[in-house]
């Protein structure tokens, strides 16, 4: 793609966060959709390109009455609004439309309209996986933890410690989920969900929802909100089944991701001033941050521990308090590019800063696909 | 009563693993035109080159304890009981998931890097699942 041409001109949550019984799948989309566009100014006519996942951009587009050139449906999970916002840049820049709208919509706690989690016994999952008692993410993203942990000398209580100091990040963030502050024993404590994860190691299950609004850079500039500038972008995808993962202590699909998106954007790793990786777990954040290169394998533990994550560290990580304390509907990577771009406007409730240069890294399935956005509030 | 346990439903493509299960082998596949080795679950074709020429063969059923969680919330269909859910590291490669067998439930009973070996358990006439348990036991 052409770099540094586009920009998010709208975003927006759901009006409300959490426990959400009186909407449905379809609702939160709309609701986030049209905060979106309230706040760049824009009415769904003015929308000539659609993207979303876990419901058809078909729905989407009906539902808010838009009339599309450009439809993309790519659903790999939590981070397919990551490789939203990097299709439609690419689209933009190639003409196919001007102006695209990214919703997300989950009722994952309320399951108001919402489908099931079935995977066919004739799938690759079906047989080769799901024989042997997984029951959901809890158990099916946490696999190869004990491997990773062995592997790079980390113990139990360095997942705890992710946990912690996300809660730092909630206390700061009136939309938190969970605010009060925790300790490594509380975590450690905490109901055994998938030996060695206990609940305070795993996400919210939450309702709720986002949209973004994406358009030229040379259009942005008359849009009433800050223009934020998409620097470079990456995506890929691995195994569709966890116990496939070719190397279980560092993603093949994080890894490809933040190559290209570092690539793209030009920035250096010093350059970047806030991150956003998925939690959908406690280990996410230090695979995350060993595979996007911010820490050598078996520094990450010790890079969280030594609050270079925490506030007031050198690196902000997962700013509105993550997957883990702030929210988690199921396709959680919405809520990593909304708090990305919160801080690239300056108004996020935790603000870092004088930050320039935000990171949002998004994983989909069980390690199964990747996406990374790098972000900027000065033009390219 | 308990849902029947979850099962696989064949295809074409992995009719003869599961076949072998039925007659007591772990058959895995491996290419006759490259040097790429073993690699699991079944397909047609060479992952590694694409080549169709590939063939099925009895693997060893030997390897080791490659990483599990504990599932402390059984599926409805696993029974009461908290079961590690566990991915084999086979001696020719490739990784599969399984159970454990004929050892406690615990992260003291289940070390990671301990030798297993498989074991089959018949659920009905068409499917046996490859379990692994200790291999001394």
């Amino acid at each position: 793609m052409k770099r540094k041409s586009i920009a998010v001109v709208g975003a927006a949550e759901t009006t409300q966060m959490g426990k959400i019984p009186n909407v449905s799948v379809i609702g939160l989309h709309a609701d986030a959709a049209l905060n979106a566009l309230a706040d760049c100014g824009l009415k769904p006519s003015d929308i000539d390109g659609v993207a979303t996942a876990g419901i058809s951009p078909v729905d989407l587009a009906h539902y808010m009455g838009i009339t599309p050139t450009y439809a993309d449906g790519t659903s790999v999970g939590g981070c397919s609004f990551m490789l939203h916002v990097r299709h439609a840049a690419a689209a933009i820049n190639e003409g196919l439309c001007n102006t695209v709208l990214i919703t997300h919509g989950e009722s994952g706690r309320s399951r108001v309209g919402a489908g099931g989690f079935g995977r066919a016994a004739s799938s690759l999952a079906g047989q080769f996986e799901m024989p042997y008692g997984p029951a959901g993410p809890p158990t099916m993203f946490t696999v190869p933890v004990l491997r990773y942990l062995k592997a790079r000398g980390y113990t139990v209580e360095d997942l705890a410690q992710v946990a912690v100091i996300q809660r730092e990040w909630a206390a700061k963030n009136p939309r938190a989920s969970y605010k009060d502050p925790i300790t490594v024993e509380d975590v450690l404590k905490s109901d055994m969900i998938a030996w060695p994860f206990t609940k305070l190691m795993c996400c919210l299950v939450t309702d709720g929802g986002g949209a973004l609004i994406l358009t030229s850079a040379e259009r942005a500039k008359d849009f009433p909100q800050k223009p934020v500038y998409i620097l470079g972008t990456g995506e890929s995808v691995e195994t569709p089944m966890v116990s496939q993962m070719e190397d279980f202590t560092s993603s093949k699909a994080f890894r490809v991701s933040g190559k290209k998106a570092f690539e793209e954007s030009g920035v250096s790793h010093a350059d970047v001033d806030h991150l956003m990786i998925y939690d959908a777990f406690a280990h996410l954040p230090l695979y995350g941050l060993e595979d996007l290169g911010f820490c050598k394998p078996g520094e990450a533990a010790g890079f969280i521990k030594g609050r270079n994550t925490a506030p007031g560290g050198k690196l902000p990580l997962n700013t509105n308090g993550g997957g883990l304390s702030y929210m988690h509907s199921g396709m959680y990577g919405m809520y990593a590019l909304q708090e990305s771009v919160r801080q690239m406007r300056g108004v996020a409730p935790a603000q870092v800063p004088g930050a320039k240069i935000s990171i949002a890294h998004g994983v989909g399935g069980m390690f199964a696909a990747s996406g990374t956005i790098v972000f900027s509030n000065e033009a390219p | 009563m308990p849902p029947p346990r979850m099962l696989p439903e064949p295809t074409p493509e992995t009719r003869n693993f599961w076949d072998g299960c039925k007659a007591g082998e772990l058959r895995l596949q491996r290419c006759t035109d490259c040097d790429g080795g073993s690699y699991f679950p079944p397909r047609p074709f060479c992952p590694r080159c694409g080549s169709r020429k590939v063939e099925a063969y009895k693997a060893s059923g030997q390897g080791v304890l490659w990483s599990y969680v504990i599932n402390m919330r059984p599926r409805p269909d696993m029974g009461t009981e908290p079961y590690a859910i566990a991915v084999v590291k086979l001696a020719e490669g490739p990784q599969m998931m399984t159970n454990i067998v004929g050892c406690p439930q615990t992260p003291e009973a289940l070390v990671l890097d301990m030798p297993v070996k498989v074991t089959f358990a018949p659920q009905n006439d068409d499917i046996s699942l490859p379990f692994f348990e200790p291999a001394g036991a």
